[in-house]
């Protein structure tokens, strides 16, 4: 009986070692199988064109395969959602953990569950439908399909994650900061301010970055408002392409081995690469919080 | 994005198995396997009368013609299942070469590196034309512009003409709309239209220019915007955006799109649609595109807003 428990054991552990370990492996394949299809483009167009090229006429014969302006338009588009959501975010995560009353705070939390379960698809056809005109008569633009209605609705998307996850942060500061600081005569607001936020600070940065994360690899909404125009950006209120969108567009079509298909997988790598930056960063903050 | 119907068959039959496999594994593995086999061995979708479902796929600009011909087939043939998806031309013929539609709509003739690639899966194609297709070039129904030569629309679409007043209109920019590269309009223009029918010319789209997903997307932004001007199939014409008469050149007439223009071949940008099978069609795509051919699925083409071959 001992035997057999002991043995029970053992798979069990083997099977939970594999469970955990697997993820680590699908990682390494997927950037391994990204690496082997994407490098083929370097054969037919050097690293400094593929990165540096500044037109992309991918059915053009012979191809011309520069993502610069599809990687500034998926940089500005995404700066424009950090500088919506993170602010945004981080105040609403102040409010329902430090200040709104126990029921709003409630509905708060259901309200941003909700905001998250929105498909992209969705928030894509409103933006269409709605914040495209809008943005074009209110701003007296050529035309509305712009990087910020991109922004717009990536900021959208950024909130949840940015929201619920500095609000763990905000209620992992201990409580005796908080109390030692109002016992010193300070009011609410400073105590936010000056103590709070230092203390939940490297998790606020990290719910960021992985907002950041999220925004950067966002597809559908962001194809369905940005225009899709590969040009260099000069500013948000002109069309950008994107580098997601770029390759969902594209995908389909793109004969099986032709530097147009490996171009993708290529276009698929800097992305690959960009968001394991972007979380590896989060981590580092996330690590340097807990440590402390 | 795309119209799509379920081949209900097709799934009825898939649950079937999964029962049987539930009581008796063995044997079903068995004929499952042996299905798997022949699938591989006799990759000839359509002569397989006992699934009785066709899937067709490709071009948006043929997604509604291609789903009425369906309804219509379908009336006369209850127990076959017609899928009708779009995606694109290439998407199609990706599908055909792939093995994973019957009949494959596009709105250019296939490729030299797709009939490659096919001649690769031991496919070969068999293109017929079914019907003609105008491009239609549409603006804000509030723009002034009414004519364009041939020459203008390249010049407007390659970027060179960047404001409507150069062209007789508003003192406002020209926001141009154009469709994905994966789609055979797209193609299409850009050939016929930018490169003067050569198809080895360099010229291109003006890295400017909105690529949009559909030509349901084009219609919506140039009814809301005064400064756009876009292309689509003339079956998308509508009143919410104003059609331009073309000139094929500068002694030609201004010819505005409509059917009877483009079958006597007198607006100058319009092109063939084809059917595109693997080898000459048999079995149920064999009366398909008869179906296709006949009075009845040739009304249809007229009543999408295609142009009729017969």
């Amino acid at each position: 009986m001992a035997r057999f428990r002991k043995v029970k054991e053992f798979v069990i552990e083997k099977l939970i070692f594999a469970s955990g370990i697997a993820s680590i492996i699908f990682v390494a394949l997927i950037f391994i199988f990204l690496l082997r299809e994407g490098v083929s483009v370097f054969k037919t167009t050097s690293i400094g064109d593929f990165l540096g090229g500044r037109f992309w006429y991918p059915i053009s014969d012979p191809p011309k395969l520069g993502i610069l302006p599809l990687i500034l338009g998926s940089l500005l588009v995404t700066a424009g959602a950090i500088v919506l959501a993170v602010p945004l975010g981080i105040g609403a995560a102040f409010y329902i953990a430090d200040v709104a009353p126990v029921k709003i705070r409630h509905l708060l939390k259901s309200c941003v569950e909700v905001l998250a379960a929105i498909p992209s698809v969705v928030l894509g056809f409103l933006g269409i439908t709605l914040l495209v005109p809008f943005l074009k008569h209110t701003l007296g633009l050529p035309t509305g399909l712009t990087a910020l209605a991109g922004s717009i609705m990536l900021a959208f998307m950024a909130l949840p994650t940015i929201i619920s996850i500095s609000e763990d942060a905000i209620n992992a500061v201990p409580r005796e900061y908080k109390e030692g600081a109002l016992a010193l005569g300070a009011t609410h607001w400073q105590t936010l301010t000056r103590v709070i936020i230092h203390g939940a600070m490297p998790g606020i940065i990290a719910a960021s970055m992985l907002g950041i994360g999220r925004v950067i690899g966002e597809t559908m909404a962001v194809m369905m408002v940005t225009g899709n125009a590969a040009v260099i950006p000069t500013s948000l209120l002109q069309p950008v392409r994107t580098l997601t969108a770029t390759i969902a567009a594209e995908m389909g079509e793109a004969a099986k081995g032709s530097p147009h298909y490996f171009a993708l997988f290529a276009v698929g790598l800097v992305l690959f690469l960009i968001s394991f930056l972007i979380n590896l960063t989060a981590d580092l903050f996330l690590n340097r919080g807990k440590k402390r | 994005m795309t119209h799509f119907q379920t081949p209900k068959n097709l799934w009825q039959h898939g649950s079937d198995e999964n029962k049987y496999m539930k009581k008796r594994t063995v044997p079903a593995v068995v004929l499952l396997s042996a299905l798997f086999l022949s699938g591989c061995t006799s990759r000839r979708p359509g002569d397989n009368r006992a699934s009785a479902s066709l899937q067709i796929k490709g071009s948006d600009t043929m997604v509604n013609l291609g789903q009425a011909w369906a309804e219509a087939f379908n009336k006369l043939r209850l127990e076959v299942n017609v899928a009708v998806t779009g995606g694109g031309s290439g998407t199609g013929i990706a599908a055909l070469i792939n093995g994973t539609c019957d009949i494959a709509e596009s709105s250019r003739a296939v490729e030299e590196k797709e009939i490659k690639q096919a001649a690769g899966n031991g496919v070969t194609f068999n293109q017929e034309i079914v019907a003609l297709d105008g491009i239609v070039v549409v603006v804000h129904p509030s723009n002034p512009v009414k004519n364009l030569a041939m020459d203008q629309l390249r010049e407007i679409f390659m970027g060179n003409i960047k404001r409507w007043k150069t062209i007789g209109g508003p003192d406002i920019p020209i926001v141009l709309l154009s469709r994905e590269v994966n789609s055979g309009t797209h193609i299409f223009f850009k050939e016929h239209v930018l490169r003067r029918g050569k198809k080895k010319a360099v010229e291109e789209f003006s890295p400017g220019a909105l690529m949009m997903p559909s030509s349901f997307a084009i219609a919506e932004e140039v009814a809301n915007n005064e400064n756009a001007v876009g292309y689509y199939g003339l079956g998308y014409i509508s009143p919410r955006q104003k059609v331009i008469a073309v000139a094929k050149d500068d002694r030609s007439p201004f010819i505005e799109p409509t059917i009877e223009s483009v079958r006597i071949n007198a607006y100058p940008i319009s092109r063939p649609l084809y059917l595109t099978t693997n080898g000459r069609p048999s079995g149920l795509v064999k009366e398909f595109v008869d179906f296709v051919y006949s009075k009845e699925g040739q009304d249809i083409v007229k009543r999408t807003d295609f142009v009729p071959i017969r």
